[in-house]
C-alpha cells in the first residue's frame, strides 16, 4: 500500500465509523419510541400539558432528532471530510 | 355535513387540466434536451442539489402519505402519526450510509453498485428482480390510490381514471425521460406543501394558531385515547416489524436510489438529502394539523360516511374550509401527486430492464446509444401498461398497506446487499444473489402467510404467520444470508477490487 491509499483506507474507515454511529443514533432514537409505544402505551398517553400527550410530543421530537442527527452528519461533511478529499486529489 | 365530493366540480377539473397542460408543456421542453440514454435516464446528471431535494420529497410524498396519513390519524388520532414519523426516519439513513457512495459508485441503477466487483449477469439478474417486486407493489398502491381518488374527486369511472394517469404518466416519461419527471416531481412537491401550509394555517386560526389547542378539541370531543396509541399498534411485535420496514425500506426504493445519479456529485447528493428531510419532515409535521383538524372541524361519522378508510379526510377538510375552490385546488394537488411518484417508479422499473437486464446481461454491456435508448422506452411503455392493468386488478385494496409492504420488500431485498457490497470487502457475488433472492421471496411468502391475506382476504380462520409486516424477520435474514453465502467461500477478484470501491466512495470516477 502506498501513502495515497493508506490515506483512502483510513478516510474510508473514519466515514463509515461516523455514519453507522449516527445510524445507530437514529435507530436508537425510533426503536425506543416504537418500543415505548408498544409496551408503556399509558404513559405515552399520559398529558404533558393540555392537550399534548407525551406521545405526540416525543413522536415530534423524532423528527427533531432526525434533523439534528443530518445537521451533525452535513455539519462534519462540509467541514472535515470533503477538505481531506480536495487534498487527496491535488496528491 | 353536506358535501359535494363526488358531484361535476368544475373547479377541480380546471386546476387539474392545468396542472396536466403545464407538465405536458414542461415534457415537451424536456423532449429537446432528452438525446440520449443519460439524459433519459439522469437528467445529464445536470439537476441541482436543492432541485433534487424538492424533486426526492416530490417522488417520496405519495397519495399514501397526503391523503392516506391524514385519514388515518383523522379516524385513529395518535396511531396514524406512527406511519409520518417512520416514513420520515428512512431519511436520516439514506444520507449516512447510501447517498454519497452511491452517487460515486453508479451510473443509472442501484445494481450498478452491486454489481461494481462482482458478476455482473447473476448480480443483475437478481437486483431487477427485486427493483421489479417493490415498484409493481408501489405501482398497485399509486394506481389503486388514483382511480380510487378520482372517481370520488371528479365523478369518474375508476378504470378510466386509472387509464388516464397510466397515460399521462406514459407520456411524461417516455419523450422527456428523467428532465420532464424531475420537473413534473418538483412542480408537485410546490404545490402540495403550499396546500398543506394553506390547511394547516386555516386550521391552526380556528383555534387561536395554537396546536394544543386544536388537539385538545379533539380530546374533548372524541375522547382522550385519540391522543394515545390504540388498537392499530395492539401487537407491539407488528409496531416494530412495520418500523423496521419504514425505517430500512427508503434506502432500497429504486426510483428514490435512482435520483442520486442526477446531480453532479457527492456533494449535491449529500445536499439534496437534507433539503429532502427538511421538507418532509416539515410536511409531516404539519398532517399531524391536518388529520387532528379533519377529525374536529368535518368529523369521524362524515368522513367515514365517503370513505371507510378515510382517504377523504384531507379534501373534505379543504370544502369545510374554503368551499369548492379549496376543495377543486388541493383535489388537484392530489392527482398531481400520484402522478409524479408514478412517473419516477416507471422510470427506474424501466431502468432496470433496459439497463441491468438488457444491455448488462443480454448484450454484455454493448449496445449503442439509439438501441438502449429504444428499449429504455419500450420498458417504460411496456410498465406502463402493466400498471394500468395492476391498478384495474387490484381495485379495492388497501392503498397505505400496499405501500408498507413495498417498503418490507425494499428494505429485505435491496438494502442488505446494497450496503453490504460497499461496506464488507468479503462480500461476494453468491452472497449478494443468495440475500437479494431470500429477501424478495421471504418478503412475498411471508405477506401471502400474513393474516391480512388469510383472513381478510381468503377469509381462513387463521394465518401461519402472525405479522402484517414481514420486516422483522425478513431484513435480519436477508442479512445473515448475505453474510453467511458469501463467508462459504472466497471471491478473490472481488475482494482485490475492493480497494478500487474504497477509493470510488471517496473521490467518484476522478482519482
Amino acid at each position: 500500500m502506498n501513502e495515497r491509499e493508506k490515506a483512502i483506507a483510513s478516510l474510508t474507515a473514519e466515514r463509515w465509523r461516523i455514519a453507522l454511529q449516527l445510524t445507530a443514533a437514529m435507530m436508537f432514537i425510533y426503536f425506543g419510541f416504537i418500543l415505548l409505544i408498544a409496551f408503556n402505551r399509558s404513559l405515552m398517553g399520559s398529558l404533558v400539558l393540555p392537550g399534548l400527550s407525551l406521545g405526540i410530543l416525543l413522536g415530534a421530537l423524532v423528527i427533531v432528532a432526525a434533523w439534528v442527527l443530518i445537521y451533525i452528519y452535513v455539519r462534519w461533511a462540509n467541514n472535515n471530510y470533503d477538505e481531506r478529499i480536495a487534498k487527496l486529489l491535488k496528491r | 355535513m353536506k358535501t359535494t365530493l363526488g358531484d361535476f366540480n368544475p373547479l377541480a377539473i380546471a386546476f387539474f387540466l392545468l396542472f396536466v397542460v403545464s407538465s405536458l408543456g414542461i415534457t415537451y421542453w424536456a423532449a429537446k434536451r432528452t438525446k440520449n440514454t443519460e439524459q433519459f435516464y439522469t437528467a445529464g446528471g445536470n439537476i441541482s442539489g436543492f432541485q433534487n431535494g424538492l424533486a426526492l420529497a416530490g417522488d417520496f410524498m405519495s397519495a399514501a402519505s397526503f391523503l392516506g396519513i391524514a385519514g388515518l390519524v383523522a379516524l385513529n388520532g395518535f396511531d396514524g402519526l406512527i406511519y409520518s414519523i417512520g416514513f420520515l426516519v428512512g431519511w436520516p439513513i439514506v444520507m449516512f450510509l447510501i447517498a454519497e457512495p452511491l452517487r460515486n459508485l453508479g451510473k443509472y441503477t442501484f445494481a450498478d453498485v452491486v454489481a461494481f466487483r462482482l458478476q455482473q449477469t447473476p448480480v443483475r439478474v437478481a437486483a431487477a428482480i427485486g427493483t421489479l417486486a417493490v415498484v409493481s407493489f408501489y405501482l398497485i398502491a399509486q394506481m389503486v390510490g388514483a382511480g380510487n381518488l378520482i372517481s370520488l374527486l371528479f365523478g369518474l369511472p375508476y378504470e378510466l381514471a386509472v387509464m388516464i394517469v397510466g397515460g399521462v404518466m406514459l407520456a411524461y416519461v417516455i419523450f422527456g425521460g428523467m428532465i420532464a419527471t424531475t420537473w413534473v416531481q418538483i412542480i408537485k412537491a410546490v404545490l402540495l406543501l403550499g396546500g398543506t401550509i394553506l390547511l394547516a394555517i386555516m386550521v391552526l386560526s380556528k383555534f387561536g394558531f395554537n396546536p394544543l389547542a386544536l388537539f385538545d378539541a379533539a380530546s374533548a370531543k372524541y375522547g382522550a385515547p385519540v391522543l394515545a396509541p390504540g388498537k392499530q399498534v395492539a401487537n407491539p411485535l407488528d409496531a416494530i416489524s412495520l418500523g423496521m420496514s419504514l425505517m430500512f425500506g427508503t434506502a432500497g426504493l429504486p426510483h428514490i436510489l435512482m435520483r442520486f445519479y442526477t446531480v453532479r456529485d457527492a456533494k449535491a447528493a449529500r445536499n439534496s438529502v437534507m433539503y429532502a428531510t427538511v421538507l418532509i419532515g416539515f410536511f409531516y409535521l404539519l398532517t399531524f394539523i391536518l388529520g387532528f383538524g379533519a377529525m374536529v372541524l368535518v368529523g369521524q361519522d362524515d368522513i367515514k360516511k365517503i370513505d371507510a378508510g378515510g382517504n377523504m379526510a384531507a379534501p373534505l377538510l379543504a370544502e369545510v374550509l374554503g368551499g369548492d375552490a379549496f376543495l377543486g385546488f388541493i383535489a388537484a394537488v392530489s392527482f398531481a401527486t400520484i402522478l409524479a411518484v408514478v412517473a419516477g417508479l416507471t422510470l427506474s422499473g424501466a431502468a432496470a430492464l433496459s439497463h441491468d437486464l438488457w444491455v448488462n446481461v443480454v448484450r454484455h454491456g454493448y449496445a449503442n446509444e439509439s438501441e438502449q435508448l429504444k428499449v429504455a422506452r419500450a420498458a417504460t411503455m411496456l410498465l406502463g401498461v402493466l400498471a394500468i392493468i395492476l391498478g384495474i386488478v387490484f381495485k379495492g385494496q388497501n392503498v397505505a398497506y400496499m405501500v408498507g409492504l413495498a417498503f418490507a420488500i425494499a428494505a429485505s431485498a435491496n438494502f442488505p446487499a446494497l450496503l453490504l457490497s460497499m461496506l464488507w470487502r468479503r462480500f461476494t457475488t453468491n452472497g449478494a444473489v443468495a440475500s437479494m433472492v431470500v429477501g424478495t421471496l421471504s418478503s412475498l411468502l411471508l405477506i401471502y402467510l400474513s393474516p391480512t391475506i388469510q383472513i381478510d382476504l381468503l377469509k381462513q380462520a387463521n394465518a401461519i404467520f402472525p405479522l402484517k409486516n414481514p420486516g422483522l424477520v425478513t431484513i435480519p435474514l436477508s442479512f445473515l444470508v448475505g453474510i453467511v453465502v458469501s463467508l462459504l467461500s472466497t471471491e478473490q477478484l472481488a475482494a482485490d477490487k475492493f480497494a478500487e470501491v474504497e477509493q470510488r466512495i471517496q473521490i467518484g470516477s476522478e482519482g
